[in-house]
């Protein structure tokens, strides 16, 4: 049942603060929607998110795979009429559903972006090959791409050594800072 | 007498631009060709970039999806490694974003601006300007250097995308926007430019690791609409997106795509794509010679 009374603010709030974007002027005109190449992956429409958290559906937004499929390149926000700022309200959503510890609805995108910022929080810089070999053996998938891996080291895509920032501690630093 | 004749026709050209250049993982890591044709071809138009020393990743996709503070502190560190005085040129349309915005951030909050500068010691500049490789264009002109430039490349279709790199969030959005020059550029330097519908769809970015079947059909959808717009080759302005068209396309017989930076380079007059055509996943030089852009 949707409460419409106060307190289904609260979570609008609180995605409102940590996202700094006030999606209430959204008009629920579908322009993200009919925009995004990959809606098809997601469960709920870009403005249907929105939605949820204006009604305080807390779990059925922070549990949907629209938030993890967004890859926040800007194609909605850029057409978008009001100039919402939709990827930064999903950052906002995937930082509470993490916060939360509810259930990720797509736990590979997040494994994946785990894994990236693992190598730059030890070389100051991504390192692709450690970033798919650890992001496959999470998920003890070697099979999948493995014909793909091999010719892209054959063709140099993939470096064997990583690049990295000689100051070490100001990327200690970051990974400390609060 | 080079030099007499470039003075003569435009007095910008004689000076050399510097530039501090961010080259960010993609193009640094895994798209080697792209960071070499690039170089190439700034030392050939009279531009000198120079390298951020000790610069870090801008954070990526990733930073702003599930850390706040890294995701604001790794582009921090970066603009307070810039030097005084000299613009910070970005080639990787994802860095320039992350980057831009801190840096826009920085300069509108004055509690972020303390944090800044206690964080990295040194004052905020607020005049530093941050900008993309594009924006080169609006400073040079290559008939300054180079000679019947319409010839240069005999009229190989090329279709062109851009993929995210026209669409910017609400905080960027009054900043130069970039729509069309690639048409411009390469059709003044004789290439026919073949129009397609999804010139601004995404690639799909990471999408290609944790969900590759979405990503495929995308790419597979972009690649096979340029061909049947007429398309050769396809020619992309980001790293990552080479990648991902590359990789990604399901079809047997998908086209080469080729870095804006290797055609301008080409056209320009330069002879060491030996270093950059091997690391292309469809080999370009069968329709590169076809065209008579490549002598055996």
């Amino acid at each position: 049942m949707i409460n419409l009374g106060n307190e289904h603010h609260e979570f609008a709030d609180e995605i409102k603060a940590d996202s700094g974007i006030n999606f209430n002027v959204c008009l629920h005109c579908k322009t993200c929607a009919n925009g995004c190449p990959f809606i098809e992956g997601m469960d709920y429409a870009p403005n249907a998110v929105i939605r949820l958290v204006q009604l305080g559906l807390e779990d059925v937004a922070l549990e949907c795979s629209s938030i993890w499929i967004c890859v926040g390149y800007n194609t909605c926000s850029s057409y978008c009429p009001m100039a919402i700022d939709i990827p930064a309200v999903m950052d906002g959503l995937r930082h509470k559903a993490i916060e939360k510890g509810v259930k990720i609805a797509e736990p590979d995108v997040l494994n994946f972006h785990t894994e990236v910022l693992n190598t730059v929080k030890k070389y100051g810089r991504t390192h692709k090959l450690e970033i798919m070999m650890r992001y496959k053996l999470k998920k003890m998938d070697f099979l999948s791409d493995m014909g793909l891996g091999l010719k892209m080291l054959k063709k140099r895509k993939l470096d064997l050594t990583p690049s990295k920032v000689q100051d070490k501690k100001a990327i200690e630093k970051i990974f400390k800072e609060k | 007498m080079k030099k007499f004749l470039k003075k003569n026709k435009n007095n910008r050209s004689s000076e050399r631009l510097r530039f501090s250049f961010f080259p960010g993982c993609a193009l640094k890591v895994s798209g080697h060709e792209s960071t070499l044709s690039l170089l190439k071809f700034c030392d050939s138009v009279n531009i000198e970039l120079k390298e951020l020393e000790d610069w870090n990743c801008c954070g990526s996709s990733s930073a702003h999806s599930i850390d706040h503070n890294v995701a604001k502190h790794l582009p921090m560190r970066n603009i307070s490694l810039v030097p005084k005085g000299i613009p910070l040129l970005i080639a990787c349309p994802s860095c320039l974003i992350r980057l831009k915005s801190t840096y826009l951030k920085i300069k509108e909050d004055e509690n972020l601006r303390q944090e800044y500068e206690e964080a990295w010691g040194k004052p905020f500049d607020e005049d530093l300007e941050i900008i993309h490789f594009f924006e080169i264009f609006n400073r040079i002109r290559l008939e300054d250097y180079i000679n019947h430039l319409e010839e240069k490349l005999k009229k190989i279709k090329v279709a062109p995308y851009y993929g995210c790199m026209l669409s910017m969030p609400p905080n960027l959005r009054f900043e130069n926007n970039y729509s069309g020059i690639m048409e411009k550029t390469l059709s003044k330097l004789g290439a026919d430019i073949i129009p397609f519908g999804y010139a601004n769809m995404c690639c799909g970015t990471y999408l290609s690791v944790a969900k590759p079947q979405l990503a495929q059909k995308v790419v597979t959808q972009i690649v096979s609409k340029a061909m049947e717009a007429g398309a050769e080759c396809l020619v992309t302005a980001c790293s990552m997106c080479h990648l991902n068209l590359e990789i990604r396309c399901a079809l047997e017989n998908s086209i080469p795509v080729l870095h804006f930076s290797e055609l301008l380079s080409m056209a320009l007059g330069a002879e060491d794509q030996k270093k950059w055509f091997p690391r292309h996943i469809v080999d370009p030089v069968p329709l590169l010679k076809k065209r008579g852009l490549l002598v055996s």
